[in-house]
């Protein structure tokens, strides 16, 4: 089933400008997908996910939430329910001064009974792991627990879509593999589709597709590994490649026989292979 | 100047029922003109120390030098000190305040240098924000708040540097930007390195970043200096970091598994120093099977 | 740091007056309130103290702690006990002690300003008692519960109470955000510590448009992470911790009953403070 579809979506913050911070995008997300966004600061990316849940309307074309149309007010809500979106800032995105009730936030704007929330906090702050923070207040917590905390909140709406706006960008290399790690579990274990926007090229190689973008255009569209493949076109819209696939080209340059590699582990395959194999 | 901290300790609230301690005996050296990385888990003291470096917290525990300045002297000549050592907070463009860039970035020189004549003034201010990449007069006039993120953050070091600090220390100066932003802002900070700023103090969670561009590192693990040394001494215990909960860079990680199958290979963990290796190690196998 | 939930002067234990509910906490302040004035002679007083004292103590607060919020006080209320003392407006049935052109001190100014400055004590020792029994967070919902009539004539409660926890819940982050700007400015040679006031205030500047334009930022973020969460004002809104009242609330019911009752009873039986004096001087 399709969950988010874009129609040649243009999107301008300035009134009768025809600067577009997204320009033309057409692009269709399955149920249950892992998509990547990367692209620069400035390329668009945030633009096309508060799209999706009608934090923002397109100026031009039309965006989709399970086919339900975001332009239509009276549908704003349910599409609202069903795409969870978490921030940048760990900080800016909890209402309340104790764990619970900030999980409880969400459940209690839709109208959910009393007992049926209790249910969902449990349920959300077990999918963080969290559970032991339940009466805590999140001040006290590190960027990776808030942002799981966040997620949290999320997930208590019982959202399909879950879209994640830099919500790593802030956060220590700890606090992102933990939110990395419940991101992949939901994926993978609930079925829940994700949109992750990212700078980090490791996160969008956990991911099952990544989508460039570059000047409020979608540029490139596959696999992790094609596009990470294609390093010259990457290079062309200002983006790295992740720092073990940079090495494995380096290596394929002076002649030897390596298969592509993304991740240190791959590529130490490859050069364990390669060097048997001599 | 030569920093030298010894048995640095400080705690926080020491008073009351939320007392931390942040530092429990730091020792450590930094020379002058090295590009010196600090390495560290959130709350692992990182940022405590780098603050006691320009009195910002003021010493309470051990002793610290920096060039002439003795900190645990009272008297200690804190305006020159500051002068002298410009520190880089985390997400600097949020500390930016004034009306034009302009008036932003000649903050500080106001501050330290009241007599200075108008002409000077302006002169320092286009050469730092030109050493940023920007250019003075496009954006002198305008307000720091309609910027871009990247120029913003741009705009707030140079209203470091415009003093010309001996001693910069950035704590993680690259966060938040995109890959490339990164890549300008280190190109940007080995610029300015060795000229009138003789040595960099970055605090950083990026491995590979230190690996690429520090002289030296030294790892924070609860309020001590761990390690200390250049980035390859450091990498090559990849498995004490990984134990500390802490990251390795992409290289280090890579050659602990070959490691592990029989295949050393003696890199200062940049990239490309280890593609070089492992290229040369192939070129050596392949030349014995050729005889 | 105030880097905490309890901001403000909750003292964090468990006890019979902590586990109250807030609802009921805040209807037996206005209780005590009421008893303080009511009472109108130094038994009635004592009457009062005397159930403050075991409130307390049921409360696990140290005194020290609770006596704390007297001194935010003492100027105000030394000031106004000396305004008190020395012009006292009414009649005297007796000698005046002191007689200095428009400055007069009489036994009834005397009885007057030792009145005037137990029962400013006892008030805020009251409501402090309140204060660092109850978790500002708590306090809310329970103003918001009992306040809830007033949104049938189209008060807000709902939005005013959302407010007062949105404040509380950052104000830890923008002291800490506060601390980090004046030290980055304090790295560029600001100087916050001398000059005169004029000079100081300037000197802030710096500190305060940054915390400003975070503070914007914020509310931004944080609007769109509502609206993301599907918040759109109380309308159909559900609510997940309902306030309860318990037996403790009974206790606490009949116990201010008696605190009313017996001030009361003691006005009625040894008559107002003036009497006392007549006592005396019979």
């Amino acid at each position: 089933m399709e969950a988010v579809r874009f129609d040649n979506v243009k999107y301008s913050y300035r009134e009768n400008e025809d600067v577009f911070a997204v320009n033309g995008v057409t692009l269709s997300i399955e149920q249950g997908e892992f998509v990547a966004v990367l692209g620069r600061n400035g390329s668009g990316k945030s633009t096309l996910a508060k799209l999706i849940n009608v934090l923002l309307e397109p100026t031009e074309g039309g965006v989709q939430v399970f086919g339900m149309d975001t332009s239509d007010p009276d549908l704003t809500f349910e599409i609202r329910k069903n795409t969870g979106m978490v921030f940048q800032n760990p900080d800016n995105q909890t209402v309340a001064s104790i764990v619970e009730d900030d999980v409880a936030f969400g459940p209690e704007n839709i109208g959910v009974p009393r007992e049926e929330i209790g249910r969902r906090i449990d349920f959300a702050l077990d999918a963080v792991g969290m559970q032991a923070f339940r009466h805590a207040t999140p001040n006290r917590l590190s960027g990776g627990q808030k942002q799981r905390i966040a997620i949290a909140g999320v997930l208590a709406l019982l959202p399909k879509i879950m879209i994640l706006d830099e919500s790593t960008a802030m956060l220590d290399p700890q606090g992102r593999r933990e939110v990395m790690e419940v991101v992949k579990k939901l994926n993978r274990e609930q079925g829940m589709t994700v949109i992750l926007i990212t700078h980090f090229m490791d996160e969008a190689l956990q991911a099952g597709r990544a989508v460039v973008m570059h000047r409020g255009e979608v540029v490139m569209d596959g696999k992790p590994e094609e596009i990470f493949a294609r390093s010259d076109e990457l290079e062309t819209y200002n983006l790295t490649l992740p720092r073990a696939a940079y090495i494995c080209k380096q290596l394929r340059a002076a002649g030897m026989p390596v298969a592509e590699a993304f991740t240190a582990e791959e590529l130490a395959e490859e050069i364990c292979r390669s060097l048997q194999k001599a | 100047m030569q920093i030298v901290a010894k048995g640095l300790t400080y705690t926080y609230d020491a008073k009351s029922p939320f007392a931390s301690q942040a530092l429990r005996g730091v020792d450590l050296t930094i020379d002058e003109g090295e590009f010196f990385g600090i390495i560290g888990h959130t709350g692992s003291g990182k940022s405590t120390f780098v603050q006691h470096l320009n009195a910002l917290i003021r010493l309470t525990g051990g002793s610290l030098q920096v060039g002439e300045f003795d900190l645990a002297d009272k008297k200690c000549d804190l305006r020159a000190l500051r002068r002298r050592v410009g520190m880089v907070f985390q997400y600097p463009e949020y500390q930016l305040f004034a009306e034009t860039v302009e008036k932003d970035v000649e903050f500080g020189l106001k501050n330290f240098q009241k007599d200075l004549s108008d002409a000077d003034r302006a002169a320092a201010v286009a050469e730092a924000l030109e050493t940023v990449g920007l250019d003075y007069e496009s954006v002198r006039e305008q307000s720091p708040f309609e910027l871009s993120g990247g120029q913003k953050r741009r705009v707030a070091i140079a209203g470091v540097i415009v003093t010309k600090p001996e001693v910069l220390i950035l704590d993680e100066p690259a966060a938040g930007l995109d890959p490339l932003g990164k890549k300008e802002l280190m190109d940007l900070l080995h610029a300015i390195h060795g000229g009138w700023c003789k040595t960099i103090v970055v605090v950083s969670h990026d491995m590979d970043e230190i690996a690429e561009n520090c002289t030296r590192a030294a790892v924070f693990e609860k309020g001590k200096v761990a390690m200390c040394g250049a980035p390859a001494d450091i990498f090559r215990r990849a498995d004490e970091l990984l134990e500390m909960g802490l990251d390795v860079p992409v290289t280090a990680r890579c050659a602990r598994i070959l490691r592990g199958r029989g295949i050393e290979i003696d890199t200062d963990f940049t990239c490309d120093d280890f593609a070089r290796k492992v290229i040369a190690l192939w070129e050596k196998g392949g030349e014995g099977r050729a005889q | 740091m105030l880097n905490d939930v309890t901001f403000g002067q909750y003292y964090p234990v468990r006890s019979f007056v902590h586990d109250m509910d807030p609802r009921a906490k805040i209807i037996f302040v206005i209780a005590y309130i009421v008893a303080i004035f009511l009472a109108d002679n130094f038994f009635g007083l004592a009457a009062v103290i005397l159930f403050l004292l075991v409130a307390v103590l049921l409360s696990r607060v140290p005194f020290g702690r609770v006596l704390r919020s007297v001194k935010m006080i003492l100027f105000l209320v030394i000031f106004t006990a000396v305004l008190n003392l020395f012009f006292y407006a009414g009649e005297s049935a007796y000698e005046p002690l002191l007689q200095w052109g428009i400055v007069r001190i009489t036994w009834e100014s005397v009885v007057n300003t030792v009145y005037l400055a137990v029962r400013l004590f006892l008030l805020v020792l009251g409501t402090s008692l309140l204060t660092l029994t109850t978790t500002p967070v708590s306090l809310t919902d329970g103003l918001e519960s009992l306040l809830k009539p007033l949104s049938y004539i189209k008060v807000p409660v709902h939005e005013l109470a959302l407010i007062m926890s949105i404040a509380l819940r950052f104000i830890p982050i923008l002291v800490d955000e506060t601390n980090r700007i004046i030290s980055a400015q304090k790295a560029r040679g600001a100087d916050f510590d001398t000059g005169g006031i004029i000079k100081r205030a300037k000197a802030m500047i710096p500190v305060l448009i940054p915390l400003l334009v975070s503070a914007f930022r914020r509310a931004e973020e944080l609007s769109d992470a509502m609206d993301a969460r599907c918040y759109r004002g109380s309308k159909g809104r559900t609510k997940y911790k309902k306030l309860r009242f318990t037996w403790r609330d009974l206790v606490g019911f009949f116990y201010f009953a008696a605190l009313i009752t017996g001030v009361v009873l003691l006005n009625v039986y040894l008559g107002g403070r003036f009497e006392f004096l007549a006592w005396i001087f019979q």
